[in-house]
């Protein structure tokens, strides 16, 4: 069975990506963790696998109109990735500053934020809101484009403070009225495009003629505030760290309340949100000394399967375990639909509270859609992932106890923490058909049916669904 | 609860995406103004099929004129609300969740089913054919079930082998059993798959129970119809269907590809209505066909860009069949932007008939106000 240094490894690839495989998970127990930590932090240093052929195989992710294309290749990435941290960063900025394309269908705009996010997820705080703030498809979503002076129109400014960065109960009306204020004239425009047909990208422009230049008084600063006073101004609030320090917790540690009851529930573990606060005050609010802090911490090493794992998290994770595709290949592009079914539909979420989490993911139809897609993914015993664990099992040819097989696939699956229920029902199950055994081509291939089989009843357990 | 002679009454909402074209279904194909705009996709006067001195059908819609002259189709002519969204995403999301302004999560068939099945004690009290639920559909704390494919429902359906499903299926049952310390959330995850295990056994006989002299056509909605009708004629208790026909965002090709799907939904919802009274289970449905937004007047030389003002149908046979509400004046002067139709009824208030009228509800938390209804029922189910 796992050794703690690997269950912890794979707790770790399990929040900082969507899993890692056995043999992965063997290469990094070699590394001390904070190092592994460390390498993490600096995906810059990992460019993706397959960048080039990717985009030549799916030419059609540069078009306007696809960011179904694009969301299926994240997730991809996320799975295949040498630097994950960098494609869940952005899985989780985009979780914060939810925004769906599908409001205007301003060309590929959507794509170019997430972009932003995969560039920038792990700097600054004030560059990664400003990066937002000049976003087409963002000023699109809430309006910031029909936001003009003397004829505000609040809503970028309004959830920039309540959802984006500080939390409602913080500032007040007049400060949402100030902000919008300041943020006039913060607009996009729409270019002729290379092409004739398809939709027109969008790029930020400022019209100063559009600004309110009257004096403007927010969270106590006065002046003729612009855009990037505002942000100067958030980023050095104790609140925004503690909002987004509630939800890099929600989101890499554990399952919390929703959103719009933190305003008057306590956090899970009101310790671990003191020590996110403290580094993002101290770093003024840099995200790597954030993401350090928090992957260090014991409440996040000691977190073990505390979250119920997101459509795209889920999807990831039966694909790294089936591990087919490596490379490009079509079947890349029905995983942004199976998220869909399963109730995330990558860059459109619901609104821009983005997605209820936790076990607000599991209905009836979202529970039938997981099941079916992780079954499927490993049905088919040729691919790379059950081969791998067929050969771990029959490694040294001896027979296999029924016991064991069930023990053996709930480790090599992740491990999979079974509940004595669980084990026993599976176990039971085994046990009628007796010893698996290796010592000839057909005994081989039965007892690789019944791997298979196994496998498919493990990703089918309630313990699945959680990371 | 009010019933139609002891049954309870029944909503089917059958969803056209991507924005019908309301103008070349029921057509002013008396009007010069229409012709004028509409040189290419246009339908000459010759051909419609004429309701009246002013307006027909699309030569392709003859099943519904057929249900029309008997009565049973009530037009909701310019269905639609202000400053019409033109995004299918966005217009579509305002039909489900009957908020334009705001960007809303809940469907407002959640809240249907919400009040119908408080206790959400019978998973079926909503169906929804398609993968995934609709919007409309999506509440927390709401059990809606989402049937892909009727005949190969549920869970583990890739594996073929019959014996071994069953296999699967018992085990999974046994995993997902709520036991003692498992929490909150275990809790709901054993409920949860065990939900779903029911609806797969409350519909597991459904199909080899069925029969019918009425052969449907083998297209989309013609299935999505058709399991309606086996699950209906099933009386398992469910009160609301929702079923999609996709395919009428014709920007391009619309003389080619609106006939088609005019044919298509057509008749499978002659064929539905007469498969539901040859099962005596006619009566207590009601069928509401709406889509996202109607098309811009003018065609663009090949089909129509989105556009405002659509059109809904209401059938059943109750329904007190006729025209509903005003068709939006074609004349130039009175276009909206002066491109669109204007809409002359609020979909809100459409919702609002059935839910009231059919479906003896209290519309307006669902609807989220009071909006002008219609009266398209003969006999209110009493």
């Amino acid at each position: 069975m796992a050794s703690e240094a690997i269950e912890l490894r794979a707790h770790l690839m399990r929040r900082v990506g969507v899993g890692a495989t056995r043999g992965e998970l063997e290469e990094l127990a070699n590394t001390p963790y904070e190092e592994i930590v460390e390498r993490l932090l600096h995906p810059e240093e990992h460019p993706n696998p397959n960048e080039d052929l990717l985009d030549r195989y799916f030419p059609a992710v540069r078009s306007p109109d696809v960011p179904v294309t694009a969301s299926s290749i994240w997730i991809f990435n996320l799975a295949h990735s040498g630097a994950p941290l960098r494609e869940k960063m952005a899985l989780f900025w985009h979780h914060v500053f939810a925004t769906g394309w599908y409001k205007g269908e301003h060309g590929p705009t959507i794509i170019h934020q997430i972009e932003k996010f995969r560039e920038n997820g792990l700097g600054d705080l004030r560059q990664i809101l400003l990066d937002l703030s000049h976003d087409p498809s963002m000023l699109s979503w809430l309006d910031n484009c029909q936001n003009h002076a003397g004829d505000i129109n609040e809503n970028y400014g309004r959830e920039l403070l309540e959802l984006f960065s500080m939390g409602i109960g913080n500032y007040s009306e007049a400060d949402i009225k100030a902000a919008a204020r300041a943020f006039t004239g913060w607009t996009f425009e729409q270019p002729i495009p290379l092409y004739p047909t398809g939709g027109y990208d969008s790029e930020f422009v400022y019209r100063a003629d559009d600004h309110d230049n009257d004096e403007k008084m927010f969270l106590g600063r006065t002046g003729n505030l612009n855009g990037e006073d505002i942000i100067d101004v958030i980023v050095q609030q104790e609140a925004t760290a503690r909002f987004l320090g509630r939800h890099l917790y929600n989101f890499f540690v554990a399952d919390e309340q929703q959103v719009p009851a933190w305003s008057i529930e306590a956090p899970r573990d009101p310790e671990a949100i003191d020590e996110l606060v403290a580094s993002f005050m101290a770093s003024d609010g840099n995200m790597t000394a954030v993401m350090r802090t928090l992957l260090n911490s014991k409440f996040f090493q000691n977190a073990r399967f505390a979250r119920i794992k997101s459509p795209a998290e889920f999807v990831g994770s039966a694909i790294k375990l089936a591990n087919w595709p490596q490379e490009p290949d079509p079947a890349i592009t029905t995983w942004s639909p199976a998220a869909a079914a399963m109730g995330q539909k990558l860059m459109d979420p619901p609104s821009v509270e983005g997605w209820h989490t936790g076990k607000e993911w599991l209905d009836g139809g979202t529970l039938s859609e997981r099941v079916n897609f992780a079954v499927e993914q490993v049905m088919d015993t040729s691919k790379p992932g059950v081969q791998s664990i067929v050969a771990r099992i029959a490694a040294d040819g001896s027979a296999v106890e029924p016991e064991a097989l069930v023990d053996q696939v709930l480790d090599l699956a992740g491990p999979v923490p079974a509940s004595e229920e669980t084990r026993r029902v599976l176990a039971e199950f085994a046990s009628e058909e007796g010893l698996l055994t290796f010592d000839t081509d057909d005994a081989r291939e039965t007892s690789e049916a019944r791997i298979g089989r196994m496998l498919q009843l493990v990703v089918s357990s309630p313990e699945y669904q959680f990371a | 609860m009010a019933q139609i002679n002891g049954k309870d009454p029944v909503l089917v909402v059958v969803q056209l995406t991507g924005g019908l074209d309301f103008m070349n279904t029921l057509i002013p194909y008396t009007s010069q103004h229409y012709h004028d705009a509409r040189p290419t996709v246009g339908i000459a006067a010759d051909d419609v099929l004429p309701m009246n001195n002013t307006l027909g059908w699309h030569p392709a819609a003859g099943a519904l004129k057929e249900l029309y002259d008997a009565g049973n189709v009530a037009v909701v002519q310019g269905i639609g609300y202000e400053n019409s969204n033109r995004s299918h995403f966005r217009a579509m999301d305002i039909w489900h969740t009957t908020e334009p302004l705001k960007v809303s999560t809940e469907g407002w068939l959640a809240r249907v089913t919400r009040d119908l099945d408080p206790n959400t004690d019978n998973p079926l009290t909503a169906v929804s054919f398609g993968r995934g639920l609709p919007r409309a559909l999506a509440a927390p704390g709401v059990t809606a079930t989402s049937v892909g494919d009727l005949d190969h429902f549920g869970l583990m359906t890739k594996i073929e082998a019959e014996q071994e499903r069953a296999q699967d299926l018992d085990i999974f049952k046994r995993m997902y059993t709520p036991s003692v310390g498992t929490g909150v959330v275990g809790d709901y995850l054993a409920q949860t798959g065990r939900d779903v295990l029911a609806g797969i056994d409350m519909l597991r006989d459904v199909p080899s129970q069925y029969s019918s002299s009425v052969e449907y056509a083998s297209n989309p909605i013609a299935n999505a119809l058709r399991d309606v009708a086996r699950v209906h004629t099933a009386s398992l208790g469910s009160r609301v269907f929702y079923t999609q026909h996709a395919g009428y965002d014709y920007h391009a090709l619309e003389p080619e590809t609106h006939p088609r799907l005019l044919t298509e939904l057509t008749q499978a919802l002659s064929d539905f209505m007469a498969d539901l009274r040859e099962h005596n289970a006619s009566e207590e449905v009601t069928v509401m066909v709406f889509s996202e937004f109607g098309r811009r007047i003018k065609d663009n030389g090949s089909g129509t860009d989105h556009g405002s003002g659509g059109g809904a149908y209401i059938i059943g046979d109750h329904v007190d069949g006729g025209l509903y509400s005003e068709y939006p004046s074609v004349k130039p002067e009175d276009w909206l932007y002066g491109e669109d139709l204007r809409h002359t009824i609020d979909f809100r208030g459409i919702y609002g008939t059935v839910l009231e009228q059919w479906m003896k509800m209290d519309p307006t938390q669902i609807v989220n106000g009071t909006f002008e209804q219609i009266n398209p029922y003969k006999v209110t189910a009493a």
